[in-house]
């Protein structure tokens, strides 16, 4: 047995319930030697990590460091072998200082300056920048991983694992970080990197391992491995996604955003004077690297950002279509003949005065009663609630799907009138509609689920994502923002997805789709707009689009010197 | 590869888990089991202290709350005053929102009767009087519960440890009027003049309690399950996150909810201040207010299961009071003890039913 | 004016003490609310452990052993109630606030049941214990002098000072103190740092509920020189400690500085000449209202320091994903 294998996993598996989340991975990390953990989302990359670093047991398998059988069943028991985690949301306290949170659970002697001393002379040794006793609380990302970095070098890991590094940095903080961690496997130390970014694993590793919905594909050196090599063993064939992507039909210029900023309550800058058109019937990506203000710009739209500032016009093609009761109230429908909104089918001016609501209503539901004009409404500084009192049907499909979007302790159909449950003038509930809406997106959208009257939380991923997509489409969006709609979902659940977008597209809705996976965008959206740090660094045709091109966008450096002149 | 070391590898016992899906019927099993469980302890508790046997000692409560009809009645009184309390909280616990304080919401209430009694007596018609009194106590009521409601909704200040503090307030109060209504006795319980109202009675004087707690019941079963109100509570306390997406105002729902819960609670007070005939003393909600946390938590926040729970914590208070003249105590508090116990076990065996334990297989020895 | 201060200091040490027994266990991230009920616990741990001691060894035993021994009572039925809301709210993950009450409720009637039940407890061995505290510096007597405010008073004030400052330093300055902080603060984080969360969490309550259980049999024993009778008014102290910890910002040193203020607002009423009996209820109202005034302004001005403990409340589930 060679001895600079670090550490050594065999045959390792876990599952949840049950779904099996590692199955038979073996991996070898050498010593002094940059490992690339690579796997798409939910290929059981993260399952893995914890094992490693004693959150989980696995079920089956062994671990070895240094050749010698271990079995890691806390996160103490990792710091005994020397593993060193560094997460992707960082285990930091934010009201301790650098330091405070350095020595953590450590068993030394408590001398705040000989271990400010000692934090100092690593963060040199490697290169770091780092104040020891600044606050968590007062720090940029960057600064909270180099704490984490430094952590776990401060505890003697020779081991250390890097989750998802890269996703909350900048260009040069990338750069700053691959400069470090080649630093430190000069100095001996083993690294093991989870990513999904194929371009940081030629430049950065040694040795490419790869995983595919929890089971291990194999490992090859990334001197020999092309790119597109790696990607298959990711995946699993070539990626030709089979994407229908119709053709965009009388677009119209839907929603109009103009010069949005928002500030966030830390006072970071996170939307940075976004302009961006959207047009009905065709699908908008966006494209980003997570975190760059896709969350916040949908929110943004959604009304849920009170603090945003900028203008939001929506423009609602209404000229000669009937008037409806489907999101108008009678008030609103009087208030609006008021304004000499409406006109009878041989154009003669609507007026309601003097008449019943009852024949009021009627002459509604009768479709007799038509706009003059297009409607147009600055959605800006409107709260959703107000927003779906103007009548504009705008849907969004949250990132969190439990969190947000679903109430995951009620059943399906109390989840149906989240958006409908205020409708008509009784305080008491209505069942019946929610109920009959449930059962159409159960049959529909095949959603798997013993009855309507289920909880959401007891529904596997993909089936909550179709109860959410089938009460937002249900409503007939003229508006429909998505964000990572088929992450966690199957394959025939994600093809689903595209084809209900597709149909929303057809159907005129205008539709943001936020995606993380290139591929996916390129063949489904018609447009991109590619955000980076908050900006929109470009808007490029889907049909013509390149992955290089989009990905040299996502990680502009331009706004990067900005912020750098701010600090 | 050699593994000649023959290693001792320690493994982690077993593993929790929480359980994606269980029976209802098990999680009910288990409940009955820890209740019993606690019984049993209670039993053994009560017998060994009171030196006689577990037989002796449940039959004695159960004697003191059906031994004679008087005593039955007794009993569906206090059960529906404390299901009564237990309705006014049920809202905002429903709403995740901690409402420590029904004591000083019910008690603040009682205070509002009281001073209409002293201030209006032989002033205006009784039956002018009692409406007012019900208007002053829910209205008192309501105030109690709102304010630390604003702050919650404004300042996101923890609503426990404000609510908590009320309590205090509200006990301060009410000693505070009895000394300046009454400077000269300054004591607790005092008689008032003769021309106080007295509490309608509907054949006997246990009855108004009880219909009333029914009828609360049942308006809350409804309100919470059936009303638009009680389905935006269920969103605010579930995720705050989804009431705030699909445009619900969290910080109405939360005033109102508390509003509703403090009139309530007032309306409560009025009842049990006018059971004591419109006299006031700090003591008079008798901790209720916790006892209604129990009440609701045990029924899961469901205002029928609340009925039941409630009988079942005042079987044994009134148990207790029995227990006390057979083996002439000086006080109740055996009735906490045996509440406690039980209360214990079944707040303990909720783990059993959230969570899995996966006792894992010893392996043996090295790899091979 | 020094019966005022020396009255003070008898409130303030036993508020100091429950305090400073819920700041510890709130530090750890436990919300304990059952802390009146276990104040009321170790105090009758307390008296029991001097009756126990008295038929022993009879009245004229060693003072030294008697109070150590009635207070390693106290201190044992104070972690029993310990033990049981560490078993329910660490191993089986129940809610903290409903058990805290439970447990208020069910000390509380614990307390009553066995101080009224019988000769469980012993007035007059109680009486020899608490006179110890009065007479522990033999041939001392200052009679109402200054230096009576500071010298020759019961052992207990002094214990609870140094501990105060103790845990002060201990929280601020030490590793544990780092590491139960985290435990309060992020348990998760504490977790993947290699501290055992729930050893923390249960050494926390163990200690919290001991040095609590102390304040109960401070007032009784000490301050009110044995007065069984006056059990109900320790739960009354509890939620007034309750109030104090929030009052000094989850600080020892500062709980010290607190305890007086709450001490002197109890007792100064019955100090003031001319004061009525209502105006004196309203006094005793002030530190409630004082508390919910820095409970507003914390909450209101929102920064990142003065808060309570992050996860103050909540159960820490390591697979919780």
């Amino acid at each position: 047995m060679s001895n600079d294998v670090a550490l050594e996993l065999k045959s390792v598996s876990k599952h949840f319930g049950k779904i099996q989340a590692n199955k038979n991975v073996s991996i070898k990390l050498r010593r002094g030697e940059i490992l690339s953990l690579l796997g798409e989302n939910g290929s059981g990359k993260t399952t893995l990590r914890n094992i490693i670093s004693g959150i989980y047991f696995p079920d089956e398998g062994q671990i070895f460091v240094n050749g010698e059988e271990v079995v890691i069943k806390s996160p103490q028991d990792a710091y005994k072998y020397k593993i060193g985690m560094i997460h992707q949301h960082f285990k930091l306290v934010d009201v301790f200082t650098a330091s405070q949170n350095i020595v953590l659970g450590l068993n030394e002697k408590f001398i705040m300056s000989q271990i400010n001393a000692k934090v100092m002379e690593i963060a040199n040794r490697y290169g770091f920048k780092i104040d020891p006793d600044k606050k968590i609380y007062d720090m940029s990302v960057s600064e909270k991983q180099t704490v984490e970095i430094i952590k776990v070098l401060y505890r003697g890991a020779d081991i250390l694992i890097l989750d998802e590094p890269t996703a909350v940095l900048t260009p040069q903080e990338i750069e700053k970080l691959f400069t470090v961690l080649k630093n430190m496997r000069d100095d001996g130390k083993s690294i093991i990197i989870i990513t999904h970014k194929l371009n940081e694993v030629m430049e950065i590793s040694d040795t490419v391992s790869v995983l595919r919905k929890g089971e291990y594909i194999g490992s090859v050196e990334t001197s020999k491995a092309n790119q597109s090599e790696l990607t298959e063993m990711m995946v699993g064939k070539k990626v030709e996604l089979n994407i229908e992507r119709t053709e965009v039909k009388h677009p119209d210029d839907r929603l109009i955003l103009s010069n949005i900023n928002y500030v966030d309550k830390d006072n970071v800058a996170i939307l940075n004077n976004i302009s961006l058109t959207v047009r009905g019937g065709e699908i908008l990506g966006i494209a980003g690297i997570a975190g760059s203000g896709q969350k916040e710009l949908l929110e943004t739209i959604a009304g849920l950002n009170k603090n945003a500032t900028g203008s939001i016009i929506f423009n609602n093609p209404k000229k000669n279509l009937p008037v409806t009761f489907f999101h108008k109230t009678l008030k609103r429908v009087k208030e609006l003949a008021q304004e000499g909104a409406f006109h009878y089918e041989d154009g003669t001016a609507v007026d309601f005065t003097g008449m019943t609501d009852a024949k009021i209503r009627e002459l509604v539901n009768d479709g007799k009663v038509l706009f003059n004009e297009d409607e147009v409404m600055d959605l800006k500084d409107k709260t959703p609630l107000q927003i779906r009192e103007l009548g504009v049907r705008l849907s969004f499909v949250p990132e969190d799907r439990l969190g947000m979007g679903l109430v995951g302790n009620m059943d399906i159909i109390d989840n149906m009138m989240l958006r409908s449950y205020r409708k008509g003038k009784s305080v008491f509930l209505n069942r019946t509609i929610p109920g009959s809406l449930a059962d159409k997106v159960i049959k529909n959208l095949e959603v798997a689920t013993p009855s309507p009257r289920t909880m959401v939380r007891k529904l596997s991923g993909g089936n909550v994502q179709k109860v959410l997509v089938g009460r937002e489409i249900s409503s007939a969006p003229k508006v429909l923002m998505v964000a990572y709609p088929v992450r966690g979902l199957d394959v025939n659940s994600s093809y689903m997805i595209y084809n209900l977008l597709n149909e929303q597209k057809e159907n005129g809705s205008a539709i943001i789709f936020v995606g993380e996976d290139l591929d996916v965008l390129i063949a489904l959206c018609d447009r991109i707009a590619v955000l980076s740090n908050g900006k929109i660094t470009g808007i490029v045709d889907g049909r013509t689009a390149n992955k290089e091109k989009i990905g040299l966008m996502m990680t502009h450096t331009e706004t990067y010197e900005e912020e750098t002149a701010n600090d | 590869m050699t593994n000649a070391k023959e290693k001792k590898i320690s493994e982690p016992l077993f593993h929790i888990e929480k359980r994606a899906d269980f029976p209802r019927w098990k999680g009910w099993l288990i409940r009955i089991a820890a209740f019993i469980a606690g019984l049993i302890v209670s039993g053994i508790f009560g017998s060994i202290t009171l030196s006689t046997n577990p037989f002796t000692f449940f039959s004695t409560m159960i004697d003191g709350v059906f031994g004679t009809s008087e005593r039955f009645w007794i009993y569906l009184k206090d059960s529906a005053i404390l299901l009564g309390v237990s309705i006014a909280i049920v809202p905002a616990f429903k709403m995740h929102f901690w409402n420590l304080g029904g004591n000083g919401q019910v008690l603040m209430g009682a205070l509002a009767s009281a001073a209409v009694a002293f201030y209006l007596r032989g002033a205006v018609p009784d039956s002018v009087q009692i409406i007012i009194m019900i208007v002053a106590s829910m209205l008192v009521g309501a105030i109690w519960a709102l304010i630390p409601a604003i702050f919650k909704a404004i300042f996101k200040t923890n609503e426990s440890l404000f609510t908590l503090m009320m309590n205090y307030i509200a006990i301060g109060l009410v000693d505070y009027f009895i000394l300046v209504w009454f400077p000269k006795t300054g004591s607790y319980i005092y008689s008032v003049s003769k021309t106080l109202p007295s509490m309608p009675t509907l054949g006997n004087p246990y009855i108004l309690p009880i219909l009333i707690s029914c009828l609360l019941t049942g308006f809350m079963y409804i309100y919470l399950r059936n009303s638009k109100h009680g389905y935006e509570i269920s969103v605010v306390g579930e995720s705050e996150n989804t009431a705030n997406y699909i445009g619900m105002n969290v910080k109405t729902v939360i005033i109102r909810t508390l509003i509703l819960s403090g009139l309530i609670a007032g309306f409560i007070g009025f009842i049990i201040c006018g059971n004591a005939g419109f006299q006031i003393n700090s003591d008079i909600v008798a901790g209720r207010g916790f006892t209604a946390i129990i009440v609701t938590w045990l029924a899961n926040f469901n205002p029928l299961i609340m009925v039941f729970t409630s009988l079942l914590v005042v079987f044994f208070t009134r148990g207790a009071v029995n227990t006390r003249g057979f083996y002439s105590l000086t006080t109740n508090a055996i009735s906490d003890i045996t509440v406690g116990i039980i209360f214990f076990f079944i707040i303990g065996c909720e783990f059993f039913i959230n969570y899995k334990l996966d006792f894992i297989p010893r392996k043996k020895g090295g790899n091979k | 004016m020094v019966m005022f201060l020396i009255g003070t200091t008898g409130i303030a040490i036993a508020l100091l003490l429950g305090c400073l027994g819920e700041t510890i266990t709130e530090k750890s991230g436990h919300l304990n609310l059952g802390m009146p009920g276990i104040m009321s616990i170790g105090t009758l741990g307390g008296c029991y452990g001097a009756t126990l001691y008295v038929s022993w060894f009879g009245e004229q035993t060693s003072g030294f052993f008697v109070i150590i021994f009635s207070l390693l009572v106290c201190i044992f039925f104070s972690c029993l109630m310990g033990l049981i809301y560490n078993v329910l709210t660490v191993t089986f993950r129940s809610n903290q606030n409903i058990t805290g009450l439970m447990m208020t409720t069910f000390g509380a009637g614990i307390t009553e049941f066995a101080m009224t039940k019988g000769d469980f407890i012993n007035k007059s061995s109680v009486a020899v214990v608490s006179n110890y505290f009065k007479t522990w510096i033999p041939g001392l007597n200052l009679e109402d002098s200054w230096l009576s405010l500071f010298i020759g008073r019961g052992i207990l004030v002094y214990v609870a000072l140094i501990l105060a400052i103790a845990a002060g330093i201990i929280l601020n300055k030490t590793r544990i103190g780092l590491n139960l902080r985290a435990v309060g603060e992020n348990p998760s984080t504490a977790d993947a740092a290699g501290v055992n969360v729930a050893k923390y969490r249960y050494i926390a309550t163990f200690i919290g509920s001991s040095i609590a259980g102390i304040g109960g049999y401070y007032y009784i024993i000490d301050n009110l020189s044995g007065s069984v009778g006056s059990y109900p008014n320790i739960v009354a102290i509890g939620w007034l400690s309750l109030a104090l910890v929030i009052f000094t910002l989850w600080k020892p040193i500062l709980s010290i500085l607190g305890s007086f203020i709450f001490g002197a607002l109890y007792i100064l009423p019955t100090k003031i000449s001319g004061i009525s009996l209502a105006q004196m209820k309203i006094f005793n109202l002030l530190p409630y209202i004082m508390t919910i005034v820095v409970l507003i302004i914390t909450s209101a001005l929102d920064s990142k320091e003065n808060q309570p403990p992050a996860s103050l409340g909540l159960n820490y589930f390591r697979e919780d994903r």
